[in-house]
């Protein structure tokens, strides 16, 4: 009877939680950027649980997660952006806020989802609640010139930094009135063509395409303006041609040293960051894309442009030298760590496969099918700053 | 006239008397179809994969048909010095190059 009792509890129970509950923390989505699809995904069974379509063109996707971990906002690159619930697996709302766009953030409090645009350049505030739109700040660099908006990250007070390809500047935009953003400017240097923001938010750093180095700016004390690291170190050597452009997002500061891509040559830049001078350089399998570490610094694993993208290059941080070279599948845009790093999800766009590794030993221990996977993005970036 | 466009001219003429030279040649069926992807995927890192631009600009039969077509062939062959658009002439012919302009006017196939 007691037995019988308690099943019916349980049942009912049951009945009232309807799913079950579950946490987000190892959730997360991959961008199937051919046709519009994001499979969302589970790090822990390593397995997809659902598949939501009707997105657009994702070609160059990214996301950002609500600071709770259970919604993604989804930047397209037709300017379209996604929210999505990631515990009933749904787009909850979806707007087109620009032609033509090319990744966002979340700010601080979580409250102002920011997209950054090509077209036309700048960026637009939103409300992470209902998507409204709150306030936008055109790229005007000149009277009637705008500029290509690249590397918007978030930083603390609700501001954001971004740099302008056309303009060469590194801007910083204050949202604490969200209405009425107020924005600071700054020289930077030619082309830049990426931005970053260090894991605790103090530097901006932008890499320039038109001229060797990267501009940095302390957002502690912007006041000091941006200034040149990294100065000349091509040394006018012919640069290699770069049939993709390096991402500096979600890059690496491991052991006090930043890990960056060279830009026209096959080497990934290592920066002491207490001076910010180049300590030493490691050569890699082509020109990189993504130079990311293991959240524990240890590995920084390396992927590849045109035509070396089938290459994965892992750093040994204390050896300071590739110790594994990888040729993991074809294709491979993009490389994302679980939460502790034991595992590297890797998207290999050609085989139409999502391959997950295990990071001590370099072994295959799955695989997803996933059409044409470009970006992997995992919950944990929720409460990362820079991401 | 910067030493960069210099050369872009250069480059330019010789393409133009390359071209005139040649009869059109099409890349077999297989090979077009690598063309094809190529142009989606890789091309489309900076052009959007549907083409409607991004750090470089849209390649729509309509953002294109007022472009003189060697200058075009030349971009994709020699590549722009001093923007970020690359060479690609390691990765195809020059009569590739061209089929490809053909077909950006016309609409890519899919
Ligand atoms: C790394 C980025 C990048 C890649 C990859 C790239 N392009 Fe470009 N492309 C550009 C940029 C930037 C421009 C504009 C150059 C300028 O400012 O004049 C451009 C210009 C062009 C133009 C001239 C367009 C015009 O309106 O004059 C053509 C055609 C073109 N690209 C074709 C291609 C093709 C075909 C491929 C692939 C085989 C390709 N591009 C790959 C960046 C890129």
């Amino acid at each position: 009877m007691h037995r019988i009792l308690s099943f019916l509890l349980a049942l009912v129970l049951a009945a009232c939680a309807g799913a079950p509950q579950r946490g987000t923390g190892d959730l997360g989505l991959v961008i199937e950027r051919a046709n519009g699809h994001v499979t969302l995904v589970d790090t822990t069974s390593r397995q997809p649980y659902a598949r939501i379509g009707g997105l657009g063109d994702l070609s160059h996707a990214s996301a950002v997660y609500s600071r709770d971990g259970r919604y993604a906002f989804v930047f397209g690159r037709d300017g379209g952006l996604t929210k999505i619930d990631m515990l009933e697996a749904k787009v909850v709302k979806r707007v087109i806020q620009s032609g033509n766009a090319i990744g966002g953030s979340i700010s601080q409090d979580g409250r102002i989802v920011v997209a950054q645009n090509y077209t036309p350049g700048g960026i637009k505030a939103f409300d992470a609640e209902t998507l409204e739109l709150l306030s936008e700040v055109p790229a005007e660099f000149a009277p009637g010139q705008f500029s290509k908006v690249v590397g918007l990250a978030d930083s603390s007070g609700n501001r954001f930094a971004y740099a302008l390809f056309d303009g060469g500047e590194i801007w910083v935009s204050d949202f604490s009135d969200p209405r009425r953003p107020v924005t600071q400017r700054f020289p930077a240097g030619r082309q830049p063509y990426d931005g970053l923001v260090t894991p605790d938010g103090r530097y901006f750093l932008a890499g320039l395409f038109g001229e060797d180095g990267v501009a940095m700016l302390d957002l502690w004390q912007p006041e000091k303006g941006a200034r040149k690291i990294l100065e000349n170190y091509g040394r006018g050597q012919e640069k290699l041609p770069v049939f993709k452009m390096p991402h500096l997002r979600g890059w690496s500061v491991a052991q006090g040293k930043a890990y960056l891509p060279a830009i026209g040559r096959h080497e990934v830049l290592v920066v002491d960051v207490a001076t910010w001078k180049e300590v030493g350089r490691i050569p890699v399998r082509g020109q990189p894309v993504f130079v990311m570490a293991r959240p524990d610094g240890r590995q920084v694993w390396v992927n590849f442009a045109f035509p070396d993208n089938a290459n994965v290059d892992v750093i040994d941080t204390l050896a300071g030298q590739v110790v594994q070279r990888m040729t993991p599948g074809k294709g491979i845009l993009h490389m994302e760590f679980t939460p502790r790093g034991e595992q590297v999800w890797l998207s290999a766009r050609d085989d139409h496969k999502v391959l997950i590794y295990d990071t001590a030993n370099f072994q295959r221990i799955g695989e997803i099918a996933a059409e044409s996977p470009s970006g992997i993005f995992f919950t944990t970036r929720a409460a990362r700053i820079g991401f | 006239m910067s030493a960069n466009s210099v050369i872009f001219a250069v480059f330019l003429m010789s393409t133009a008397t390359i071209a005139a030279a040649q009869p059109p040649v099409s890349p077999d069926a297989a090979r077009q179809r690598e063309l094809v992807h190529l142009v989606r995927q890789d091309c489309g890192s900076c052009h959007g994969m549907t083409l409607q631009g991004g750090l470089g600009p849209a390649l729509l039969p309509n953002s294109l048909k007022d472009k003189p077509q060697e200058g075009l062939v030349a971009t994709i062959y020699f590549g722009r010095p001093g923007t970020p658009m690359p060479p690609w002439k390691q990765f195809m012919s020059e009569a590739e190059a061209e089929w490809l302009v053909q077909q950006l006017l016309n609409g890519l196939p899919q």
